[in-house]
């Protein structure tokens, strides 16, 4: 048994608790904001916040977050107005969109650790998120733009 | 070789596939008269459907529902049409609201969104289906007023009539005006191009929203009320089968409720499921706990020793030897044989794998008298054809919901694991169950693009004018799908870059010698255009550079002065099946992308060493696409991209934003299969299983700046191209003619990783 919370909300599972956030979160809690890219902690597409701490959610097993506190896409703002979402929004950034809910939340910890990242810094902390689509240029851009304001 | 089968969602390929079997599978199926060649969408399975009434509606509240028939994957094609529909209209564009269309075909038109066809097809429909609808509103209004119909004008959501200053909003006049007749085609009045609103301007992507908050909702997000999940462990070798298999210890992992074998197909394979267990369970991780703890005997079938380093071999050597000749102007050997100097290379590229982000994934529930799926494909038409044959149902009993594509590039063309999906809920007795592929499963079991060895030689007068041109190209072919044994290009295949050349040079010969496939082919963003930009153009710098001559001057003197190519002139019997009429080659439009990135990059600066500028240049999807790629090479031979400008023409660009964001995205797609990219095989199977095997470029791989120029993007004279592949091919030339210019190492074979440690 497992008790932790999701944007606020507390959880008990009592499942398989080697049962991996990520399908925690998509199959059982039926939040799909959350994506599955790679199951093994190389693309970031399923990455949440734990304890408020970017985290890849496909390698956190729901036995071992007794206690911790996980924000996921669906909880990073209450209207979806956190400067990175917005940002993200102003620059179009998105093209099919799969990536950026793990991109958004990659984003916001970099914000928050590092308010003004310099180039390095974005490179070094968004390089675990891949997008297929190639909106890279595009996500440095929106960082830079909510630098300062997350 | 064996007859084609029924292939009835590829129709229009089985035509092209140049078979006499496949011709005549056709001939006797259409009517005499059907048999003149359609064009465009016209031309395509199911045709274009343009009446209002199948696709728009307008609520009291005056919101227009705009119903999308093409799948949403990041090409933006959402916000494209909701931009022609509010447009034409007259509408606001935020009270456009775009739902997606179910598969139906013969309802909808064709829905196979692939061939960057979506907008090159259906804007003109659009317009007329809004300009019909705007009419009949303005003929509603008229007669609640009174007035003549010509005194009456949309104007932002309503219609008013000046004279009388009277106004009617859209939702006060949708009732009435839905009850008119659609007035014809040829009554229709399509607003001017200079009164455009939001057609050539940038508006915010339609989806923003759900984008950034996780609402959207993908295939693999589809939640139906008491579902299961399921993978499947498919056969590691194509053409493989399940010896035996024991399933006892998956049995007992926590939440695995069923284990059921799949069918291997029978040939053609076509885009059926590759057989194999299936693991159904109450969660995806119990899934893939439960699969893990299969113990399969396979047999491994004939592909078991296909070896990617001994078939590079098979592939080198064929190109060696004279092939099938597809194009032929002028007598090459003989101008070979009489010129000043003559110069050969061969270039390679590798099997590539789609990896789409969001991987394969499907919801079905099979009953006794219907489907319903719910899935994102780009050919939703595909499924239909197949559950309907697969459970014997009138396909009107398959319902296919198409949800948003978490990118496609081509895999998610095929249906093969929604037929999983499907398979997995008919033996539940009709529970949903959706199928999930792992990435290791995406990687493993791809339609792959083809692996080719390309070579070409070149001969050169005395003034230093190319005389001779032969080109032989050696990649396996997506027909080996349909028709087992298949060993050629098909022509569309061919006419991806190879003998579509539009260079002027009056001794031309393509050939194509036999390659045999020994996995799956399917098709990649840009499909044979990858192979054969990247040899041409590679070839082009090559030239130049044993001449002595500038890259981009020597470029434009091979493509000749600025005239229109008729496509049979070139031996080109597909044209991306558009009219040749409409769509001759321009080689004046290449030349004006080719000096536009130039210009843009400013070409012919000098350059600190270790830096380099390289150009190609390429028309694909009847698009012309140029780019200049800067390289930084370190002297440990790591490669950087600090900038790229890409230079297009589709002619008229209806959404920049996206235009520009597809181009943005091909370049890294471009650079990222330049660089990495390869899955290559070891008895028979694939040697990479994730993303750590199969890379990827990151953003810290990326070009620093990717400037995107539209050039002619208002020609709304000129019949448009596509969008989605188009920036693709020319990207991988041009980034090793740049490392040649900043090292003098030309790079031949891709992905180029470390080819330049140590050498440089
Ligand atoms: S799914 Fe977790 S990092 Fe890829
Ligand atoms: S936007 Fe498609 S994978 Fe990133």
């Amino acid at each position: 048994m497992s008790k932790f919370t999701v944007n606020g909300k507390a959880q008990d599972f009592n499942g398989d608790p080697e049962t991996p956030l990520l399908w925690y979160l998509r199959d059982i809690a039926g939040m799909t904001g959350t994506k599955f890219g790679c199951g093994q902690a190389l693309c970031g597409a399923c990455t949440v916040h734990l304890d408020g701490t970017a985290t890849r959610s496909c390698q956190v097993q729901v036995g071992s977050i007794d206690g911790k506190s996980v924000i996921t896409i669906e909880g990073l703002s209450a209207d979806g107005n956190h400067p990175v979402q917005k940002a993200w929004r102003d620059l179009n950034v998105a093209q099919c969109g799969y990536c950026q809910t793990g991109q958004i939340m990659q984003a916001a910890s970099l914000l928050k650790d590092t308010p003004k990242p310099t180039d390095q810094q974005i490179l070094d902390a968004m390089s675990g998120n891949i997008c297929r689509c190639g909106t890279y240029p595009r996500i440095r851009a929106a960082i830079k733009r909510a630098s300062g304001a997350a | 070789m064996t007859r084609t089968p029924e292939i009835t969602n590829v129709a229009r390929r089985s035509v092209l596939l140049g078979l006499a079997a496949g011709s005549f599978v056709l001939a006797i199926r259409l009517p005499a008269r059907a048999q003149e060649k359609k064009f465009g969408g016209e031309g395509m399975p199911g045709g274009v459907k343009d009446d209002p009434k199948l696709f728009l509606s307008i609520a009291d509240d005056g919101t227009v529902n705009l119903l999308c028939i093409r799948a949403e994957m990041g090409q933006g094609i959402r916000t494209g049409f909701q931009t022609v529909i509010a447009d034409e209209l007259g509408a606001d564009l935020n009270r456009v609201k775009v739902l997606q269309a179910p598969g139906n075909q013969a309802k909808f038109g064709n829905q196979d969104t692939d061939g960057s066809r979506s907008m090159r097809h259906h804007f003109l429909p659009l317009r007329r289906i809004a300009a019909a609808t705007r009419q009949m509103l303005a003929e509603e209004a008229a007669a609640k007023w009174g007035v003549p119909v010509t005194e009456v004008k949309a104007d932002n959501h309503g219609m008013v009539h000046g004279p009388s200053n009277r106004r009617l909003e859209f939702g006060a006049l949708a009732k009435g005006a839905a009850a008119r007749p659609v007035p014809p085609a040829d009554k229709l009045v399509l607003k001017p191009v200079s009164e455009f609103r939001y057609i050539g301007k940038d508006v915010p992507l339609i989806d923003n929203l759900d984008f950034t908050t996780g609402k959207a909702v993908y295939g693999i997000d589809a939640r139906v009320e008491g579902m299961a999940y399921a993978v499947v462990a498919r056969p590691p070798v194509l053409g493989g089968k399940v010896k035996s298999f024991d399933a006892a210890k998956t049995m007992k992992v926590p939440g695995v409720l069923k284990v059921i074998t799949i069918d291997p197909p029978t040939p053609p394979i076509v885009f059926q499921p590759l057989g194999g267990v299936a693991v159904i369970a109450e969660n995806t991780f119990a899934a893939i706990k439960g699969r893990s703890q299969l113990e399969i005997q396979w047999d491994d079938g004939p592909n078991a020793s296909y070896d990617s380093v001994q078939y590079r071999k098979t592939l080198e050597e064929a190109a060696a030897k004279p092939g099938q000749v597809v194009r032929n102007n002028g007598d090459v050997d003989k101008a070979l044989a009489g010129a000043a100097k003559r110069l050969s290379a061969e270039y390679y590229v590798p099997h590539l794998a789609q990896a789409p982000m969001e991987p394969p994934s499907a919801t079905a529930r099979v009953t006794a008298d219907a489907c319903e799926v719910w899935v994102g494909i780009q050919n939703a038409e595909a499924i239909r054809t197949d559950l309907s044959k697969r459970f014997n149902m009138p396909i009107d009993k398959v319902t296919v919901n198409n949800l948003l594509l978490g990118g496609g590039f081509g895999r998610k063309s095929k249906p093969d694991f929604a037929s999983e999906a499907a398979i997995c809920s008919h033996a539940m007795g009709g529970r949903p169950v959706k199928l999930t592929f792992t990435r290791e499963d995406d990687l493993q079991h791809s339609f792959f693009h083809t692996v080719s060895a390309e070579r070409v030689e070149a001969g050169v007068d005395a003034n230093g004018k190319a005389v001779a041109w032969l080109h032989r190209t050696v990649a396996p072919t997506i027909a080996a799908l349909f028709v087992p044994g298949a060993d050629h290009e098909m022509p569309l295949e061919l006419a991806m870059g190879a003998v579509d050349n539009p260079f002027d040079i009056a001794n031309f010969r393509v050939e194509n010698p036999a390659a045999a496939a020994h996995t799956r082919v399917g098709w990649f963003r840009s499909v044979s255009n990858i192979p054969h930009a990247f040899a041409i153009q590679s070839f082009a710098a090559e030239l130049a550079a044993s001449l002595g001559k500038d890259p981009k001057d020597f470029l434009l003197e091979l493509i000749g002065p600025p005239r229109l190519i008729d496509a049979a002139a070139m031996s080109d019997g597909w044209l991306y099946g558009e009219d040749p009429k409409v769509y001759p080659y321009d080689t004046g439009r290449l030349r004006a992308v080719i000096e536009k990135a130039a210009s843009e990059a400013g070409w012919g600066r000098q350059m600190p060493k270790g830096r380099g500028l390289g150009i190609s240049a390429h028309r694909s999807f009847v698009s012309y696409t140029a780019v200049v790629t800067e390289v930084a090479v370190s002297d440990k031979g790591e490669i950087t991209i600090p900038r790229v400008d890409i230079a297009f023409d589709c002619g008229a660009v209806i959404s920049p934003d996206r235009v520009r964001s597809q181009l943005e995205g091909a370049v890294v797609q471009g650079i990222s299969l330049a660089m990495l990219g390869e899955i290559s095989f070891k008895n028979g199977r694939p040697q990479q299983t994730n993303f750590d095997g199969y890379e990827l470029t990151r953003i810290d791989g990326a070009p620093t700046e990717i400037r995107a120029h539209l050039v002619n993007s208002a020609a709304y004279d000129k019949p448009l191209g596509g969008v989605g592949e188009p920036g693709v091919p020319p990207v991988a030339p041009a980034l090793t003619n740049a490392i040649f210019a900043a090292t003098g190492k030309r790079i031949r074979s891709l992905p180029i990783r470390d080819q330049l440690a140590g050498k440089v």
